[in-house]
């Protein structure tokens, strides 16, 4: 052991008091924000659910749910998931905690700029959560905004005021997103201690650095549609309004000739890397975790690096298989179709790696191993639909069907969410300096898979069968198509009720997490024989030489995951080389 | 650039190892850290003795040029954004009731004032790379280290301010065009062309107003800041900054003008 370090406290722990440029400091304010958006948005969510499998219920103090009502909902429930908790926790929250430990840097490169980033984010959280409360209500355009609609302010209660604060959240969101990421990129590049090589970055590192490099193309160009679609509304142009159009029973003519599908194009381009800006950071993660604890190196490591990569340069390439049945030319359709199908040769690979890596292997179960392998099922149940949606013939039927709903929230949502309690269960010990409790865990851990399975794999059912998506009511419909709705109501039922289990199934974490953190600070600095860089214990300083900036410089000497052969000791990355190792 | 891509093995060959290494543990004065972290210390600029971030200033300049970087990155995607709704609009069409294949594009004829602009912003890109080099003119530099004046300053601060002033005019020149057009009865939402014309010409302005911005901050900081690398990297930065966004506009007002 290297005379200088001490295994008392680890690197985060001594920090000096936090600034409010300090990363960690930020990453708990980003956090925190992800928490308001999760609870607002589950909580949206099970009143959609509710409305759906009973139309006649009335809310408590509020009365019927309106058709509006539930678009409203959708909407929320959409942009607070997805933006909010999907793209922040992961990768600027977590990212602040811990890129700058697993480089073995003291800080980020642009401190000043994280905390504008924050604030740009908080003034977008603020502005959509006050979105519902303008006359009108909040906007109703599902998470995409299509227009011509969403450029029409007389096209529905929501499209005025609710409309105009959503698209001003999302461009706080762009600007601040646009600002984090180049903090991001800046601080992987330049920052790294000694030692820390390309290659021997972590993969939740390169996870969290693609997720960057693709957040700048895909926000920047989001920013500009918007741009064009706020000046459609309010300085009578027509970048996405055809010269004519019939909007609830008014003739509008616009003076130029422009198309809703431009928009489409446009935001598609942003839309899909958003989602998978949403999903690398736990990608990087469940790789790196499930090799932790089944004591083997992740599969192909390096090959690993440029899978990463490819994923995130395939995934600008993808956009129109949103677009199928929107009008694309069916040559575009063609090359759309090969580069999604493409897509799935990397995502395969990573699968094929996790599996490698802990085939065979005596994996310690303990909760966060139970998570990474949760989130390999539900991305290999989620990424099977993916090939099937991508045949243009096949999404014609199943386009705005719940069965994308169902695709979408396996591969991104619950993959997602399952990469956040990862995340947690994980680096509590670090971040807390307390173990949450195992046994609770578990229950956690059981009851949400099967809380996830139960409410997601039934929608495949439901869209196959027809139900459309952002669809308020399945009821009182006239005709053949009113039948099949109220046939799947007893399935509706089912959803909501799992639903309902998937929501109270997150009761033993919240409990788990008072208990932990009411308790005392028992947990070793590193509990799970870890080998990266954040759970390196933090070298003695003697007082006098505190504020030199030589002192103490951590080092790296091997890449993120030596184990020995039986898995019973381990070489972490900050150890000098004293015997010989296998050469990486 | 040093190695930051290290070699395979490093020794843990960091000066402070010394002293320590060298305490036996039988007690004596503990190891007292002379170094005052300026450059005249061994390994004051060294980028492998130093912890990330504390390297000095030529990490500091190069964090700050990536930093750039993709922030140019993002605002080039903006544009391409823009420009690429533009190609796509000129060129579409709609099939009218009696199937004929309409394209409704009328192009916009550009005010000549905007060749006048180009010069302007030419020689404004001039002068501002005039003031970069002066903070980056050795012997200036050494003088302005030994405390002889600050050589290199004064005569950055001169450029940047005749920047600034083209860089006005600049502004004002695209003003004068919007008005020119509107003159002719060219607004903003008169039609397609006209939608993309002022889009694209005023999210550039509005870029370039940020430019005067970054050149004023500039300015400011040359008058106040003691630390020679932090004048530098606004120096620096700024003006790459207003470069890209010259060469932005050249790309714009060739496109606008003859891709009509
Ligand atoms: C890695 C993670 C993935 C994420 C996060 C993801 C996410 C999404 C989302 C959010 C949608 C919804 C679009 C809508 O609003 O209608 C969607 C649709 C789609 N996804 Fe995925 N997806 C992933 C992987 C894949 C893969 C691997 C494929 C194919 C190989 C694929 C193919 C599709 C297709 C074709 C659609 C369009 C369906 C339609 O519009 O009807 N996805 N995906
Ligand atoms: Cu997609």
């Amino acid at each position: 052991m290297n005379p200088r370090l001490t295994t008392e406290n680890s690197k985060l722990r001594t920090e000096p008091a936090p600034r409010f440029t300090h990363h960690r400091t930020l990453g708990l304010a980003y956090l925190a924000l992800s928490t308001i958006a999760l609870l607002a948005g589950t909580a949206l969510s099970l009143l959609m659910r509710l409305h759906l499998a009973w139309p006649a219920w009335s809310l408590p103090l509020h009365g019927l749910i309106l058709p509006e009502e539930y678009l409203g909902l959708v909407t929320l429930h959409g942009t607070l998931m997805l933006f909010f908790v999907l793209t922040i926790a992961p990768q600027w929250g977590f990212g602040n905690l811990l890129v700058p430990a697993q480089i073995g840097a003291s800080s980020m490169a642009f401190p000043r700029w994280n905390r504008a980033a924050l604030i740009l984010f908080a003034t977008a959280l603020s502005t959509l959560l006050a979105s519902p409360f303008v006359p009108g209500g909040s906007a109703i355009s599902g998470w995409t905004a299509y227009p011509p609609l969403s450029a029409i302010t007389i096209a529905g209660p929501g499209q005025a005021g609710g409309m105009d604060l959503w698209l001003a959240a999302i461009a706080f969101f762009a600007l601040a997103s646009l600002v984090a990421a180049v903090n991001m990129l800046a601080t992987i590049i330049t920052m790294r201690c000694p030692g820390m090589a390309w290659h021997r970055l972590p993969l939740t590192v390169w996870g969290w650095f693609t997720a960057a490099l693709l957040s700048i193309p895909a926000f920047s160009v989001l920013l500009a549609a918007l741009l064009m679609l706020f000046s459609d509304r309010h300085l009578h142009t027509s970048f996405f309004l055809p010269a004519t159009e019939v909007v609830n029973g008014l003739v509008l003519h616009s003076p130029g000739d422009g198309s809703p599908l431009l928009w489409l194009h446009l935001f598609w381009f942003f839309g899909h890397p958003e989602v998978y800006i949403a999903v690398l950071p736990g990608i990087g993660l469940t790789s790196m975790v499930l090799a932790n604890f089944a004591r083997r190196r992740v599969f192909a490591y390096r090959i690993m690096i440029a899978v990463t990569l490819l994923i995130g340069l395939l995934g600008i390439l993808v956009w129109g298989h949103h677009m199928f049945v929107a009008g694309l030319s069916p040559f575009a359709g063609s090359t759309f179709a090969i580069s999604t199908m493409a897509i799935a040769l990397p995502a395969s690979a990573e699968v094929l790696s996790w599996l490698a890596t802990v085939w065979g292997s005596k994996p310690r179960l303990t909760t966060p191993m139970l998570f990474a392998l949760g989130f390999v099922s539900l991305f290999v149940a989620g990424g099977l639909t993916g090939p099937i949606l991508a045949q243009p013939i096949l999404d014609q039927y199943l386009h705005n069907t719940m069965f994308v709903v169902a695709h979408f929230h396996l591969i991104m949502a619950m993959a997602g969410v399952f990469g956040l309690y990862l995340a947690t269960y994980y680096w509590f010990p670090l971040l807390a300096g307390r173990m949450l409790n195992d046994g609770l865990g578990r229950v956690h851990f059981y009851a949400t898979l099967l809380g996830a399975y139960a409410t997601f794999l039934p929608m495949h059912l439901a869209g196959l069968a027809g139900e459309p998506r952002h669809y308020a009511q399945l009821t009182g419909v006239a005709g053949p198509a009113g039948t099949l709705l109220k046939n799947l109501l007893p399935l509706q039922r089912h959803i909501t009720y799992a639903a309902i289990f998937l929501a109270a199934a997150q009761l033993p974490f919240v409990w788990n997490l008072v208990r932990t953190l009411s308790g005392p600070r028992t947990a070793s600095a590193n509990p799970w024989a870890a080998t990266t860089m954040e759970w390196a214990p933090a070298p003695v300083t003697p007082p006098e030489a505190a504020a030199s900036s030589h002192f103490a410089v951590p080092c790296v000497y091997v890449g993120p995951c030596e184990y020995s052969p039986d898995g019973n000791s381990f070489h972490p990355q900050w150890e000098p080389l004293t015997k010989v190792l296998p050469k990486e | 650039m040093p190695a930051t891509l290290t070699p395979p093995q490093l020794e843990p060959r960091r000066v402070i190892d010394t002293p320590r290494d060298a305490d036996n543990g039988a007690g004596g004065r503990p190891p007292v850290d002379k170094r005052t972290g300026g450059n005249g210390d061994d390994g004051g600029d060294d980028f492998e003795r130093a912890a990330a971030g504390r390297r000095g200033p030529r990490e500091r300049l190069a964090t700050a040029r990536i930093g750039l970087a993709f922030s140019l990155f993002g605002i080039l995607l903006i544009f391409v954004g823009l420009v690429s709704a533009f190609l796509v609009t000129k060129s579409s069409y709609h099939v009218d009731a009696y199937d004929r294949v309409i394209n409704s594009w009328l192009p916009t004829a550009l005010p000549t004032i905007l060749w006048l602009n180009t010069a302007v912003l030419f020689i404004s890109s001039v002068t501002a790379e005039l003031a970069r080099r002066a903070m980056f003119h050795e012997q200036s530099i050494m003088d302005e280290w030994f405390g002889l004046g600050k050589p290199t300053s004064k005569r950055a601060t001169v450029w940047l301010a005749v920047t600034l002033v083209f860089g006005m005019l600049f502004l004002v020149g695209q003003w004068v065009a919007w008005l020119q057009l509107q003159m002719q009865r060219v607004y903003y939402a008169s039609n397609s062309s006209g939608h993309f014309f002022y889009l694209i010409t005023a999210a550039h302005a509005l870029h370039l107003f940020i430019g005067t911005a970054l050149l004023i901050g500039a300015l400011a900081v040359l008058r106040s800041s003691k630390q020679f690398a932090t004048r530098q990297i606004w120096v620096d930065t700024t003006v790459w900054y207003w470069h890209a966004m010259g060469v932005l506009w050249v790309a714009l007002f060739v496109l606008l003008d003859f891709f009509q």
